[in-house]
């Protein structure tokens, strides 16, 4: 199976999750593109097409181009080929849904998850209220938990349903000993494995019915995750409700807000708030997503001068006349 | 959803193949006896072989009613009113216990099992058992003669204009 699962499954490219880099609820599991895709190949600006395809796990020769292409945005050449790393299809999945009352528990809970579940660890992922609250609202999903403040997916994957099956009983009984779960549930089939993810995947869908989104993907120290969420709900006060879900398990949030309609002056008011507020925690200011239009003018939060005098020299060599993809990834 | 205490009726792989509704019907109508149940509720049909046959056959051997398909099941003085989903619509039964019934998909919706529960389930009795012990010897009544998919689809032919596509549908002989 291809080693990424990400919310546009339904409808992206391969060609384009290279370009993008593209991340996704699995990345705790099997890795980035950066790891997964094994040989591309890539047409440049100026037509001539650069062939790095290779099927090798191991290839140490010469520069490795591919890298440069993989997460570029199209801007230093279209992907036109690749050879992608695919993992096997797991033969056990578990799926377990659980509810914790404070942040400081949802570490907790990762930090034995990573311990006692480890290499059959395939995503971790958390959900707060308020977005709890804009699936079960506006998309009529049910909670299976009762009300709480954090949600967790814990999914397994692994070769062995019995063996998966022990180390997740194991895992979930010493969650409730040390009481840092109040609620929980597992799976019993593919259905209720299906309506677990759905609160979780759905969660931008049913965002769009609370107004205009401001959407921002970020990547925090793990202890910092939702240490933004909070500041930025006191920074915009209670009417501007906050949505903190995502990836803590590679410590990617997704923080949303939404107002009636777009309204620059809250716009103002989130940026560069938010973009200062990650720099000064070491975090980056786009985690999965690129910076495409409307970030590129931020790369300085997240890549020092040196970096991007260096990026600015390789399009220029690449994309002398900057036909590829202009006004997106680099600053003016 | 909800047991304290669960039988095991262990089938060998090799005798899978062979294990038909009648069996299952006969291992539970004995279970059923010996168990001193006054219900047995079954789902209506199997994904795998698709028969909708236990819950009739088990009835039959244990001489007791029978409530299949069931969407609504209500207890009214000891008798079982089941509201059966049927070509025409529902029709609603009254039984007397001890009865078969077995369930259709909208009889109830599967609540999630929380945490201590499953955790309290792990640690339930569970008898483990072989058909020999209720006096089946799993035979095969039926021979299975073929099994094989559907044929697989066929490519279909990508034409370059509409004037193609007419002049080839005319060469299939799908349009005069």
């Amino acid at each position: 199976m291809m080693p990424l699962d990400l919310g546009a499954k339904a409808s992206c490219h391969i060609g384009g999750n290279v370009s993008t880099s593209a991340g996704g609820l699995r990345l705790l599991r099997y890795g980035s593109l950066h790891g997964s895709i094994l040989g591309l190949e890539a047409v440049l600006a100026n037509g001539e097409i650069v062939n790095c395809m290779s099927a090798m796990r191991k290839d140490n020769t010469g520069y490795d181009l591919k890298q440069l292409f993989i997460g570029a945005e199209g801007t230093l050449g279209i992907v036109t080929q690749v050879a992608v790393l695919c993992p096997r299809r797991p033969q056990a999945v578990h799926v377990a849904f659980l509810a914790c009352r404070s942040f400081g528990e949802v570490l907790k809970v990762l930090h034995q998850a990573k311990g006692m579940l480890g290499e059959i660890l395939s995503a971790f992922e958390v959900m707060d209220q308020a977005a709890m609250n804009v699936v079960t609202k506006n998309l009529h999903l049910k909670n299976p938990l009762g009300d709480s403040n954090y949600y967790l997916i814990v999914e397994t994957s692994g070769s062995n349903a019995e063996h998966d099956g022990a180390k997740l009983d194991k895992f979930l009984q010493d969650l409730m000993d040390k009481g840092m779960v109040h609620n929980g549930t597992v799976a019993q089939d593919i259905n209720q494995r299906k309506e677990i993810w759905a609160l979780r995947e759905r969660v931008a869908e049913g965002m769009l019915h609370e107004g205009f989104n401001y959407k921002y993907d970020v990547s925090l120290p793990t202890q910092n995750f939702y240490d933004l969420v909070a500041d930025m709900q006191k920074h915009l006060g209670q009417d501007l409700p906050c949505v903190g879900y995502g990836h803590v398990g590679d410590g990617n949030l997704h923080l949303n807000i939404a107002s009636p309609q777009y309204d620059k002056r809250v716009l103002d008011r989130i940026e560069p708030y938010i973009y200062e507020w990650v720099a000064n925690h070491g975090g980056s200011i786009s985690a999965e997503h690129g910076l495409g239009l409307k970030k590129r003018n931020y790369i300085h939060y997240s890549k020092t001068p040196s970096a991007v005098k260096l990026m600015k020299q390789m399009k220029q060599l690449m994309d002398p006349k900057g036909i590829l993809n202009p006004y997106k990834v680099l600053p003016d | 959803m909800g047991a304290d205490r669960a039988v095991h009726v262990e089938v060998p792989e090799k005798d899978y193949a062979s294990l038909q509704p009648i069996h299952v019907s006969k291992i539970l109508a004995k279970l059923a006896q010996q168990e001193e149940a006054s219900l047995v509720l079954v789902g209506k049909q199997a994904i795998d072989d698709d028969c909708n046959q236990t819950a009739q056959m088990t009835a039959a051997y244990l001489d007791w009613p029978q409530g299949t398909f069931a969407s609504k099941i209500e207890k009214t003085n000891g008798d079982l009113h089941v509201t059966r989903e049927i070509d025409g619509g529902l029709e609603t039964i009254k039984l007397k216990l001890p009865a078969v019934l077995s369930s259709d998909l909208r009889l109830n919706e599967p609540r999630y099992a929380t945490l201590p529960n499953i955790m309290k389930a792990k640690k339930k009795k569970l008898d483990k058992k072989t058909p020999q012990d209720f006096g089946v010897e799993i035979k095969p009544h039926m021979e299975i003669l073929k099994c094989e998919e559907p044929p697989t689809r066929q490519a279909g032919i990508v034409v370059e204009s509409a004037a193609d596509l007419v002049a080839k549908l005319r060469e299939l002989g799908t349009i005069p």
